[in-house]
């Protein structure tokens, strides 16, 4: 009999931990599977950070580092440094990059650091039980913003992708959706141009994910679905916003 | 071949980190260690390492943690406010089980307080400063050839521990100048690191994180981490004693202080004045024990501590005597020293007021 789908080698056997209908298990299932395809697994050090994910080194099958909230592209740059000719990641929920650890983001970003960064926004605090996050949308309620966010009160919400796109260090930077088969194999192909963009060498890459959080949206996983795509790709669009002409 | 080069204490500390090969270093500007940059961007890249300025302390202890999991030798240097935010890097390098060198050339404080040698630090250097249950290496250096020595050193028990290793200096330290004697080659113990993060041909994956949620797990790991911590403490500790065989009075002072201290000692003893000192080189583990033994010595009549903050490392040495002798205590902050006269005429009270 002919296999037609089959788990991919770049993850351990280790049952994933996350709530039904979060879209985390798939963001690591195609890293995973470009790990693979691009024949790297071997030679890729990934860096965990502080979230929901933050053990998702039992779940990649490479070699992986846990670092401190928000100090991922940090650590990842001590690795590459050491290991210049390794592929190195991190992966980082928004509370971790887009709050705790802007200063580590924008400076790897900056001196063009030779890493690829896999940005998960899900609009909460995933982790700690749906706090208000940066990426946090105007009006959206959590449970530390529970009248809704308020541009007067708390600001507004921070356009990552786009922010970086204006540093010279940051060559790739792509946004993108985990809604529907299309869009998750278009994040793969994002993924898979990440990996190519840092094993030549050009510098540095993220790509953006638009993610679920069921649990503390309080939605089922088809309603999250639905609203992150009314909701959350009205303020943050889809698209590559750096290195789109680059040919790798 | 071997001669006496002139040279500042913090250049110092650079080349002998580059001679243990260490070949990473991360920093962040600050006085009074800045000249340890300097010398690690001048010489690091051409040694064939990297020198990189990071955004900020937090990140450069990041970055150390990077490239010690990745099987690097990694240091960093920063002076006390600097030293403060790496604590959170402190904690996980513990936890991890990571080896580095971090160098404390320590200011007076607190809050960004001045550039001035200080002392200050002593217990955020030995009692922890970050959370949980950990502890590091701290060693004192007094000379600018200890720096050299010992800082090469650190980077060997930082191997075989697995586990950080401070050099606390201060002001006074990183900015003079001695003559040091560099050795033709260094007694560097190359370890494996089977753990070490790079790439998993050939094995199973390795992590490397501190996150234990099973309570029994991280209870192992303290376990761990305590019997480690133990067998340093019986193979580890370092202290001079000077002239404690007749001692009447035991000064106990660490770097800089010691060396004013070390003077106060023959003046002393011109004036009829047995007056001895123990000089812990190891801060922790601290040498404990052998305070315990002079307070038990018929001869001792008393302690005194000296040290360039406002009674830190005095804890430490009441905990060995335990109420067996009084123990005095003379400090100076701010950035000042006390000078030999100070310290010689307390010396001579006590001696009065003992005798009494
Ligand atoms: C220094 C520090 N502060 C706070 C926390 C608590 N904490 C754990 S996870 C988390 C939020 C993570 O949110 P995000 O990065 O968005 O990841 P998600 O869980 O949503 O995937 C926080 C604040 C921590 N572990 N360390
Ligand atoms: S809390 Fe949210 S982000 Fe975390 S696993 Fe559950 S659904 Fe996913
Ligand atoms: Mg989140």
């Amino acid at each position: 009999m002919a296999i037609v789908f089959e788990k991919t080698k770049g993850l351990t056997d280790k049952p994933f931990h996350y709530c039904p209908g979060c879209t985390h298990g798939i963001i690591h299932r195609i890293i995973a599977e470009v790990m693979c395809e691009q024949d790297i697994l071997e030679n890729t050090i990934g860096v965990s950070s502080v979230g929901c994910t933050y053990n998702n080194y039992e779940y990649f099958a490479c070699d992986m580092a846990q670092a401190a909230h928000g100090r991922a592209p940090a650590v990842a740059t001590g690795i590459k440094r050491v290991h210049p000719d390794h592929t190195v990641f991190t992966y980082q929920g928004d509370g971790d990059l887009a709050s705790i650890g802007t200063a580590e983001i924008v400076h790897a970003a900056a001196r063009g650091e030779n890493i690829s960064v896999f940005f998960v926004n899900n609009a909460v605090y995933g982790m700690t039980s749906g706090q208000m996050a940066p990426t946090t949308l105007l009006g959206q309620v959590t449970t530390t913003s529970p009248f809704g966010r308020d541009s007067g009160l708390q600001g507004y919400p921070i356009n990552v992708s786009e922010m970086l796109a204006t540093l010279t260090g940051a060559v790739y930077i792509e946004r993108v959706m985990i809604t529907d088969f299309k869009n998750i194999q278009a994040a793969k192909r994002a993924v898979a141009k990440a990996f190519r963009v840092q094993k030549q060498g050009l510098g540095f890459s993220m790509v953006e994910f638009l993610s679920t959080c069921p649990t503390n949206w309080g939605k089922s996983p088809v309603e999250s679905i639905d609203w992150l795509k009314e909701n959350m790709v009205p303020q943050y669009p889809l698209g590559v916003f750096k290195g789109k002409d680059l040919e790798v | 071949m071997n001669k006496r080069i002139l040279m500042k204490g913090n250049e110092v500390i650079a080349e002998a980190a580059i001679r243990a090969g260490c070949r990473y270093y991360f920093g962040y500007p600050i006085t009074p260690q800045t000249e340890i940059m300097h010398y690690m961007a001048l010489t690091m890249n051409k040694a064939g390492g990297t020198f990189l300025q990071a955004e900020s302390e937090v990140a450069a202890i990041n970055m150390v943690y990077g490239a010690s999991a990745a099987g690097g030798r990694a240091m960093t240097s920063s002076s006390s406010p600097g030293i403060s935010l790496k604590q959170e890097g402190f904690s996980y390098i513990a936890g991890a089980e990571l080896p580095a060198v971090v160098v404390n050339i320590v200011r007076a404080g607190p809050g960004l307080g001045g550039i001035l040698p200080a002392q200050g630090d002593y217990f955020q250097a030995t009692k922890g400063g970050g959370h949980g249950d950990y502890r590091n290496i701290v060693i004192a250096p007094a000379s600018i050839q200890e720096l050299y020595e010992m800082t090469v050193e650190a980077f060997n028990l930082a191997d075989e521990y697995r586990m950080l290793v401070m050099i606390l200096g201060d002001g006074t330290l990183g900015q003079m100048m001695e003559p040091v004697l560099f050795r033709e080659e260094e007694p560097i113990v190359e370890s494996t690191k089977e753990w070490a993060l790079t790439g998993n041909k050939g094995r199973v994956h390795n992590s490397i994180q501190s996150i234990y949620i099973n309570p029994d797990d991280l209870e192992a790991k303290n376990n761990e981490l305590q019997a480690k911590y133990r067998a340093i403490e019986e193979k580890e500790t370092r202290f001079e004693a000077m002239e404690t065989d007749d001692a009447e009075v035991v000064i106990v002072a660490f770097g800089t202080c010691s060396r004013i201290c070390r003077n106060v000692i023959r003046q002393a003893r011109e004036q009829g004045v047995k007056v001895g000192m123990i000089r812990p080189i190891t801060l922790w583990p601290y040498p404990s024990e052998v305070i315990s033994e002079l307070a038990k010595d018929s001869s001792v009549k008393a302690f005194l501590d000296v040290e360039l903050n406002a009674g830190q490392m005095i804890e430490d040495v009441k905990l060995a005597v335990n109420g067996v002798k009084p123990v005095y205590f003379h400090g100076r902050t701010g950035g000042n020293l006390p000078s030999q006269k100070e310290i010689l005429d307390l010396i001579m009270n006590i001696h009065k007021e003992v005798n009494q």
